[in-house]
C-alpha cells in the first residue's frame, strides 16, 4: 500500500517538461482593455473597418456581461484591465521559407521537439506555427493550392478571401455567445483559416501549433474551418506553452461549418502549463469550440486530449441542422496537482436521423479537480436521432475529484438517448496483478490508464496517439508509487 | 428583496406578525420567524436558478391562495379520505388542510412501541419528540419551499418508534386538501424518528377534491437510529388542477436502511424532492419512483443521496412515462464525501415518450471526492421497443393492446419493487386502468 501510495503521489506531482521562455523581441501594447484597445488591434492588423465595427459590437456586449460562475472550478478574479491584448513577435513579413525565420524560434520548436523541418520530410504534415499571435511560416502551401484548399493565418484571409470570412465568422459562435467567446471577438489577435473547396479531400492532415509566449500575454485565437459540399479535412491542433507563474488568460473560439456530405474531423493534443505542485501559475483555458453540420450527411468529430492548464473550461459543440449528420467528441482530460478541468460536450439534434457519439474520459489524480458536463438535446423535428452518451471517470489517489454534470433534453418521441457513467480508481489489485507478472509499478499504472483512454485514442490520427500516450505517461509520471 | 408575486403570503405574514399565532414554545415561533424571514427575502424561485431550471412555478407565484384552515369541505373530505384507506387494519391519520382529522383517524389501537401523533399537540405536550428535532434537517435557507412551509405550518404528523420495535401494521398518513370555492395553501410539517434496530411500513397519500387548484407544499423530516429500516411509500394522487411540492430529509445512522417508493400521478405541478445524509457506517438507501403523467402536467423528481461515510451503498431506479404535453424533470444528485470510501452507488432513469410533445429534462449528476467508489448512472429516453411491439403483434395480439401492455411493463418495474399488498394491488389497478387493461 505505501508504495502504491508514494508512487501515486509522484505520479500526481509530475513536472511540466516544456518550460522556458524564449526571449525574443515583441511588438507589444500597454496592458488594458476599452475601445481604443480594440481599434488599436484592429488598426495594427490593417483590418477592414466591417471587421472594426464586428469587434466593437462584441466588445461593447462583453461589457454587459457577467462572468459566468456555473462551471465547477475556482480561480482568483481575473483582471481583464492588466492583461496586455496584442503581442506580435517584431518579424514581418511573411516568410517563403524557414531559413527566413528567426533562429530562436526554430529553436524552441526543436526543444519542443516538434521540428518543423522534420515534419515536412517525414510525416507530410503541413505547419502553421502560431508563435503567440501572429502566423510565422506557413508549409506546403504548394500542395495545398494545388487541391485547391485554402489553409492561411485568419489575419491573411481576412485580405485575400475577406467575402469567405464575412460569410462565416461569427456564423457557428456569434459575438455574443458567451463571456469569454465575446472577449475573444473583441480582442481576437491572429488564428487559422481553412476552406476546402467542394468535393476536395485534403491531401495532408493540417496542423497549427499554438504556444504562449510573451509574459502577460491573453491568447486569442479565432479558427474558422469550412468544408464545402462532399470535402474532408482532418485538423491537428496542439499546444504546448512555456513556463511561467502568472496565469494566463487563453479564450480561443474555434468555428466549423460542413456542408452536405462534408466531413471534418478535429483533433487536439492541450499541454499547456499546468501550474506547479501548489497551485501557482499555470494557463487559464476558457474554449468555446462549436461546429455545424449544416448540411445532410455531414460529420463533425472533436478529438481531445487534455492534460495542460491550470483551469480547462470547454465544451466542443456539434449543431445537428442537416438530416442524417452525425456528431462524435472523444475526450481524455487530464487533472493532477491542483489542475481543474469543466469540460465536455453539447449535441444539438435538429435534423432527422441525426446520430451523436460522446466518449469522455477523465482521469484526476493529486487534489485535481475534473468535471465532465455535457448536454444532449434533441429537438422536435429530430425524427429518429440517436446518442449515445458514455463518462468515465478514473481516480487516482483519494483527494482528487470526480464530477459529471449531464443534462439531456428530449423533445421527441423517436429518439433515443443512452447515458452511462461510471466512476473507478487504479485498483490494488489491478497493480498487484501487474507486479506479480515482473511489471514495475509505473508501468502497470500506465498500462491501466492507457487501456482506460484506448477508445479515444484509436479516432486519433498516429501521430497524434503517438505524442498523446507520451503526454499522459508524463503527466502521470511519478504519480503512482 | 421583496419579489412582487409573493403578496399572497406577504399580506398574511403581516397579519399574523401583529395577532399571535398558537401559543406555541418559543423557539418554534423563532423558527417560523426565520422561515418567514428567509421567504421575505428570496420569494418565489425563477427559472434562472440552477435549480428551478425546467420547473417554472411563475403559476404558482401569480395565484393568490387563502391559508387553508381545517374546515374545508367536511363531508368531501371524508370521502376523499375514506377512497384513499389502503387498509382497515392499518393505523390511518388523516390530515385535511394539512391539520389533523381525529374523527377520521384511527389511532385507537397502537402497537407497542409506537407513538403517533399530530403536530400541534406534541409541541404542547411536556414529553414533545419534535422539540430539538424539527428543523434540524430541513434548513430554511434550502429552498424558498421550504422556508414557506416553516413559516406557515400549523400541524403535521409525527411519529415515533421506540428502540429494538418492529410495527407490524401500516401507518398510512392521509393528507387531503379541500378548500372549496377558495384556493388554499396548506402546509404539513411532518416528522418520523425511528430508535435503534426498530422497523416501520409507512405509506403516505396525498389526494384533494378533484378540478380544484390550491397548493400542498409539504416538508418532512425522518431521523433513522442505528440499524433502523423504514419503507416509505408516497402515493401522490392531488387534484388535476393544483400545485404539490414536498421534499423528505432523511437522516440516516449506522447501518440503518431507508427505501422510499414515490409514485407521481397527479398536479398540475409536482415536484418531490428527497435528500438523504448518511451519518454512519454501512448504511443503505432505496429509492425507487415513477411518475406518469399526460395533458399539461409537470412532474419533477429530485434526489439527493449524500454518501458522507465509507461503506454505504444506494440504489435507484426512476421511471417516468410522459403523454401529450407533459413534461417530466428528473435530477438525481450523488454526492461522495472525501472520505466515503467504498461507497457503492448506482442510480437510473428511464423515460418513455408517448407523444412528440411531451419533454422530459433529465440530468443526473455524480460529484466524487473519494477515489475507492463505484458511481454509475445511466439515463435513457426513447419509445417503445419496435422489436417488443413486433413480438406481440405476431403472435396476434393487436397494436393498441400491444402498446398498453409493454407500457405497463415498463411501470411494473417499479411497482414490483413494493412490498406492501393493499398498496401493489392499488397501484397495479391504477395502472390497469389509466391503459384500459383488463384487471387480472
Amino acid at each position: 500500500m505505501s508504495s502504491e501510495t508514494a508512487m501515486l503521489e509522484a505520479y500526481s506531482k509530475r513536472e511540466y517538461k516544456h518550460g522556458f521562455v524564449t526571449d525574443i523581441d515583441a511588438d507589444t501594447i500597454p496592458p488594458g482593455l476599452s475601445e481604443d484597445v480594440v481599434r488599436l488591434i484592429s488598426l495594427k492588423k490593417g483590418e477592414p473597418e466591417w471587421l472594426l465595427e464586428w469587434r466593437l459590437k462584441a466588445f461593447r456586449h462583453w461589457q454587459s456581461m457577467e462572468e459566468p460562475t456555473w462551471p465547477h472550478v475556482s480561480y482568483p478574479e481575473i483582471k481583464y484591465g492588466d492583461m496586455i491584448y496584442y503581442s506580435a513577435p517584431k518579424q514581418k513579413p511573411l516568410l517563403d521559407s524557414l531559413d527566413q525565420v528567426d533562429p530562436k524560434l526554430l529553436e524552441t520548436y526543436e526543444k519542443l521537439g516538434i521540428p518543423i523541418e522534420e515534419q515536412k520530410a517525414l510525416a507530410g504534415v503541413a505547419v502553421d506555427a502560431v508563435f503567440d499571435s501572429v502566423s510565422i511560416a506557413t508549409t506546403y502551401k504548394k500542395t495545398l493550392e494545388d487541391a485547391g484548399v485554402i489553409f492561411c493565418p485568419f489575419s491573411e484571409a481576412v485580405h485575400s478571401h475577406p467575402e469567405l470570412i464575412r460569410k462565416y465568422l461569427g456564423s457557428v459562435v456569434p459575438a455574443g455567445d458567451n463571456y469569454f467567446a465575446a472577449l475573444n471577438s473583441a480582442v481576437f489577435s491572429d488564428g487559422s483559416f481553412c476552406y476546402i473547396p467542394e468535393g476536395v479531400r485534403c491531401p495532408l492532415e493540417l496542423s497549427t501549433y499554438f504556444r504562449i509566449n510573451a509574459q502577460n500575454t491573453g491568447q486569442f485565437e479565432r479558427t474558422l474551418i469550412v468544408a464545402e459540399k462532399g470535402a474532408y479535412v482532418s485538423y491537428l491542433e496542439g499546444c504546448t506553452a512555456p513556463k511561467r507563474d502568472e496565469n494566463q488568460l487563453h479564450a480561443a473560439v474555434v468555428e466549423l461549418v460542413a456542408a452536405e456530405d462534408a466531413q471534418i474531423k478535429y483533433s487536439t493534443v492541450q499541454n499547456w502549463y499546468p501550474g506547479d505542485e501548489d497551485g501557482k501559475g499555470g494557463i487559464y483555458n476558457f474554449v468555446t469550440k462549436r461546429g455545424a453540420c449544416r448540411g445532410d450527411r455531414s460529420k463533425i468529430s472533436w478529438t481531445q486530449v487534455e492534460t495542460g492548464s491550470a483551469i480547462t473550461w470547454k465544451y466542443p459543440s456539434v449543431i445537428l441542422q442537416g438530416d442524417d449528420s452525425v456528431g462524435e467528441f472523444y475526450s481524455v482530460a487530464v487533472t493532477a496537482n491542483h489542475q481543474q478541468a469543466d469540460t465536455g460536450t453539447k449535441m444539438i439534434h435538429l435534423g432527422k436521423n441525426t446520430k451523436s457519439t460522446i466518449i469522455s474520459k477523465g482521469i484526476s489524480a493529486g487534489v485535481g479537480q475534473n468535471s465532465y458536463r455535457g448536454l444532449v438535446k434533441i429537438q422536435k423535428n429530430a425524427t429518429n436521432a440517436r446518442n449515445f452518451s458514455q463518462c468515465d471517470s478514473l481516480l487516482i489517489g483519494d483527494k482528487c475529484g470526480a464530477h459529471t454534470f449531464p443534462y439531456i433534453e428530449v423533445r421527441n418521441t423517436s429518439s433515443q438517448v443512452e447515458h452511462e457513467a461510471s466512476t473507478s480508481k487504479v485498483g490494488e489489485d489491478q497493480i498487484y496483478y501487474c507486479r506479480q507478472r515482473g511489471i514495475p509499478t509505473e508501468d502497470a499504472v500506465n498500462m491501466i490508464v492507457n487501456g482506460f483512454c484506448k477508445e479515444v485514442y484509436q479516432e486519433l490520427p498516429m501521430e497524434f496517439a503517438v505524442e498523446a500516450r507520451k503526454l499522459l505517461s508524463i503527466s502521470l509520471e511519478g504519480s503512482v508509487g | 428583496m421583496i419579489v412582487t408575486e409573493t403578496t399572497s403570503f406577504q399580506e398574511h405574514f403581516e397579519r399574523i406578525g401583529q395577532t399571535e399565532s398558537a401559543g406555541w414554545p418559543d423557539w418554534v415561533t423563532e423558527l417560523q420567524a426565520a422561515g418567514q424571514r428567509r421567504f421575505s427575502q428570496v420569494g418565489f424561485p425563477t427559472t434562472k436558478a440552477e435549480d428551478w431550471r425546467f420547473t417554472n412555478v411563475s403559476a404558482i407565484a401569480k395565484h393568490s391562495f387563502a391559508i387553508a384552515t381545517a374546515a374545508g369541505d367536511a363531508r368531501l373530505a371524508t370521502e376523499l379520505a375514506g377512497q384513499a384507506t389502503l387498509d382497515d387494519q392499518a393505523v390511518r391519520l388523516v390530515f385535511v388542510n394539512g391539520q389533523f382529522a381525529a374523527d377520521l383517524s384511527d389511532t385507537a389501537t397502537l402497537p407497542v412501541g409506537l407513538t403517533v401523533r399530530n403536530l400541534a399537540n406534541d409541541l404542547d405536550a411536556d414529553d414533545s419528540i419534535a422539540t430539538g428535532r424539527l428543523g434540524r434537517q430541513a434548513a430554511v435557507e434550502r429552498s424558498p419551499f421550504t422556508a414557506l412551509n416553516t413559516a406557515l405550518f400549523r400541524d403535521g404528523v409525527v411519529v415515533q418508534v421506540a428502540d429494538g420495535a418492529t410495527i407490524e401494521p401500516l401507518v398510512q398518513l392521509i393528507f387531503v386538501t379541500t378548500g372549496g370555492e377558495t384556493a388554499v395553501a396548506s402546509s404539513a410539517r411532518n416528522l418520523v424518528a425511528l430508535g435503534r434496530e426498530s422497523r416501520l411500513r409507512l405509506v403516505e397519500t396525498h389526494v384533494g377534491a378533484p378540478g380544484e387548484t390550491y397548493l400542498a407544499n409539504h416538508v418532512t423530516e425522518i431521523e433513522l437510529g442505528d440499524n433502523a429500516v423504514l419503507d416509505h411509500h408516497k402515493l401522490q394522487g392531488d387534484s388535476i388542477a393544483a400545485f404539490h411540492i414536498a421534499s423528505t430529509h432523511v437522516s440516516q445512522a449506522a447501518s440503518s436502511v431507508y427505501r422510499n417508493h414515490y409514485f407521481a400521478f397527479g398536479a398540475s405541478l409536482s415536484r418531490n424532492e428527497i435528500l438523504c445524509y448518511h451519518g454512519g457506517e454501512d448504511v443503505e438507501t432505496v429509492l425507487n419512483g415513477l411518475y406518469l403523467v399526460s395533458g399539461t402536467q409537470l412532474a419533477d423528481c429530485r434526489t439527493r443521496i449524500d454518501h458522507a461515510m465509507p461503506n454505504c451503498r444506494s440504489y435507484e431506479m426512476y421511471k417516468g412515462i410522459l403523454d401529450n404535453q407533459a413534461r417530466g424533470v428528473f435530477n438525481g444528485k450523488i454526492h461522495v464525501h472525501p472520505d466515503a470510501q467504498k461507497t457503492d452507488a448506482k442510480q437510473s432513469n428511464q423515460a418513455l415518450l408517448l407523444s412528440d410533445d411531451a419533454v422530459i429534462d433529465t440530468k443526473p449528476e455524480l460529484e466524487i471526492y473519494a477515489d475507492d467508489v463505484r458511481c454509475t448512472h445511466g439515463a435513457t429516453v426513447g419509445e417503445l421497443d419496435d422489436r417488443a411491439l413486433f413480438y406481440l403483434r405476431s403472435r396476434g395480439i393487436p397494436e393498441s393492446l400491444a402498446r398498453k401492455i409493454l407500457i405497463f411493463a415498463f411501470a411494473n418495474d417499479v411497482v414490483q419493487g413494493v412490498k406492501v399488498a393493499p398498496l401493489k394491488k392499488h397501484l397495479e389497478s391504477i395502472l390497469l386502468a389509466d391503459h384500459g387493461l383488463p384487471n387480472v
